[in-house]
C-alpha cells in the first residue's frame, strides 16, 4: 500500500502523458478521417483505392508492429529522412508515437463515418435535393450532420480502444502510464500492485471519456426529446 | 469413436505417468532465461536458445543430475516471474545485488565482468555529472545499469529505458539516445563487433561499485529453496574445477569471464 501511495506521484505523470498523446492523436485522427471517409466513397478509383488500400492496412495489422515500423524503422532510413529534414521528427519517440497512433485511429474512424455517411437516410437526402441544395451544401446541412450522429456511438467506442492501445507506447521507452508503472516494478518487483493502481487509473480515464460523450450525445439529440411544457410554465407564471 | 479417442488418450497418459516415475530420481528444473541478450543467452535464427548462459546451465544441469527445461520470458517480468513459480532458477546473466536479494537468493557468481557506457567514436563525452549533464542514455529495463544511472545521474541526464538490450542499441544505431550503459562484454560480443555497431566505441572506466552492480552474475531461486541452491552451487564449482567452464568460456570469448 505505502509502494502504491509512494508511486501515485509518479503514475499521474504518467496518466497526463497517456492523456495528452490521446487527446492529440484524437484530434487528428478525427481532423484526417471526414476526407478520407468521403475519398473512401468517391466514384473515382483513383481517389477510392488508395484509401481503401491504407485502411486495410491499418485495420489489418496490429498496433504494435505499425509502431514498431515507424519507429524502429524509421531509424533503418535515417540517411534519407535526415537529407529529407524530416529526422528531426522521426528521432522523437514521442513524434513516432503520435503519427502511428494518428494513422491508425484516422483509418478506424474514417470507416466509422464511411458507414455513417452510408447510413443517411435516402429519403432526407431525396428531400434535400427537391429542395434544391447543391452537392456540397447538402453534404454541409443533411449527410455530415446526421452522419456526425449516427457515428458517435461508435466512435466514442474507438477513442476508449485508443485510450488502451497508448500503453503500447512503452515500448519505445515514453514514460506514460503503463511506461511508469513498469519503471517502478523494474525495482521494485511488485507488478500486481502497480498494475493493479494503473488499472484503476486507466478505469477512472475511461470513465471520463465516456462521460464526455454522453453529453456530447445528450447535446446532438435534442429534437429526439420531448419539449418542456410550455403550459405548466405558464400556469406557475400566472 | 469418441471413446475410443478418449480411452487411447488415457492409455497415454498412464504410459506418460509410469515413466515419469520411472525418471524421477532425475530432479525437474525449469530455467527461465530471456534469450535477447547476446552473447549469453539469445534466440539463433533456428529459433534454438543459445548462448553462454544456456551452455553454462546446460552443464551445471549435467553436473548437479537435474532434468531441466528453459523458459523463455522477457527481462522485466524475469523475478515476478520466478516468484509466480512459472520456473524454478534464473540463469540469465543476473547480477546479485542486495536490491533482488530481498526478493530471491543467489547461488554463487558463475562470471563478472565489469559495465560501461558506449558513445559514437570520438565524441569524447566524460563520464561525470558535469560530462553527461543533459545527454540522453538507453539502457535495459530492470537492470542494474538503469538503478545505476538513476541513483548517480538521474538529475543531470535523460534515461530510456528499454525492453531488451537489443532494442537499446538500435536506438544508439539510430542516433536517437547519446550513451548506452550495459555490461562490457555484452555490449562488445551483441554490439560493438556487428555491422550495427561500427563507429561506436567504450567510453569512460569499467563499473563494478558492489553497491549497485553486485557481486556478478549468479542463478537466482525462489527464498528458501535451498537444496536447489546448495545442489546448484556444488554444479558451478565442479564444472569449474573439471575444465567445463573452460571449455564453455573459450567457446565465447578470448579472455577470462569468471572474474577475480
Amino acid at each position: 500500500m505505502e509502494l502504491i501511495w509512494n508511486s501515485l506521484p509518479r503514475l499521474f505523470d504518467g496518466a497526463l502523458l497517456t492523456i495528452e498523446i490521446t487527446a492529440v492523436s484524437v484530434a487528428l485522427g478525427l481532423l484526417a478521417a471526414v476526407p478520407l471517409a468521403l475519398l473512401r466513397l468517391s466514384h473515382n478509383p483513383f481517389l477510392r483505392l488508395p484509401v481503401y488500400a491504407y485502411i486495410f492496412y491499418f485495420r489489418g495489422t496490429p498496433f504494435i508492429v505499425q509502431l514498431f515500423l515507424i519507429y524502429y524503422g524509421s531509424g533503418q532510413f535515417r540517411d534519407t529522412l535526415e537529407s529529407a529534414g524530416l529526422w528531426i521528427f522521426f528521432r522523437e519517440a514521442y513524434f513516432c508515437a503520435i503519427l502511428a497512433l494518428t494513422l491508425n485511429t484516422a483509418a478506424y474512424t474514417a470507416e466509422i463515418f464511411r458507414g455513417a455517411i452510408q447510413g443517411v437516410p435516402f429519403g432526407e437526402i431525396e428531400a434535400a435535393r427537391a429542395c434544391g441544395m447543391s452537392r456540397g451544401l447538402l453534404y454541409r446541412r443533411i449527410i455530415l450532420p446526421k452522419a456526425l450522429r449516427l457515428a458517435l456511438p461508435a466512435y466514442s467506442n474507438e477513442v476508449v480502444f485508443l485510450l488502451q492501445t497508448t500503453s503500447i507506447v512503452s515500448i519505445i521507452a515514453l514514460l506514460d502510464l503503463t511506461g511508469v508503472a513498469r519503471v517502478i516494478i523494474a525495482r521494485s518487483f511488485e507488478p500486481y500492485k502497480l498494475f493493479l493502481a494503473a488499472a484503476v487509473i486507466y478505469l477512472v480515464m475511461t470513465y471520463g471519456v465516456l462521460y464526455v460523450f454522453k453529453k456530447v450525445e445528450f447535446w446532438l439529440s435534442g429534437h429526439l426529446r420531448e419539449r418542456p411544457d410550455d403550459s405548466v410554465k405558464a400556469v406557475v407564471v400566472r | 469413436m469418441l471413446r475410443k479417442i478418449f480411452a487411447t488418450t488415457i492409455a497415454a497418459l498412464a504410459i506418460a505417468l509410469i515413466a515419469g516415475t520411472a525418471s524421477a530420481e532425475m530432479k525437474k528444473v525449469r530455467i527461465g532465461t530471456e534469450g535477447a541478450y547476446p552473447p549469453f543467452n539469445y534466440i539463433d535464427s533456428d529459433g534454438k536458445l543459445q548462448g553462454f548462459d544456456v551452455d553454462i546451465a546446460n552443464a551445471l544441469c549435467a553436473a548437479a543430475k537435474l532434468d531441466c527445461e528453459f523458459v523463455v520470458q522477457d527481462w522485466d517480468g524475469m523475478i515476478p516471474g520466478l516468484l509466480a513459480k512459472k520456473y524454478d532458477a534464473i540463469i540469465a546473466s543476473m547480477s546479485i545485488t542486495e536490491e533482488r536479494k530481498q526478493k530471491v537468493d543467489f547461488t554463487a557468481k558463475y562470471y563478472s565482468t565489469p559495465a560501461k557506457f558506449v558513445t559514437k567514436a570520438g565524441a569524447n563525452i566524460e563520464i561525470t555529472k558535469a560530462g553527461l549533464k543533459g545527454k540522453t542514455v538507453a539502457v535495459q529495463r530492470a537492470t542494474i545499469h538503469e538503478n545505476f544511472l538513476q541513483d548517480n545521474f538521474g538529475e543531470v541526464i535523460e534515461i530510456r529505458s528499454y525492453a531488451t538490450q537489443d532494442e537499446a542499441n538500435a536506438d544508439l544505431a539510430a542516433g536517437r539516445v547519446d550513451l548506452v550503459l550495459a555490461d562490457s562484454v555484452a555490449l562488445d560480443e551483441g554490439f560493438l563487433k556487428t555491422d550495427a555497431g561500427k563507429g561506436f566505441a567504450f567510453t569512460g572506466p569499467g563499473f563494478t561499485d558492489r553497491k549497485w552492480f553486485g557481486d556478478g552474475a549468479g542463478i537466482a531461486i525462489r527464498k528458501g529453496e535451498d537444496e536447489l541452491r546448495k545442489a546448484l552451487n556444488g554444479a558451478i564449482e565442479q564444472i569449474r574445477a573439471d575444465g567445463t567452464y573452460k571449455n564453455i568460456n573459450s567457446k565465447y570469448f578470448e579472455f577470462d569471464v569468471y572474474g577475480g
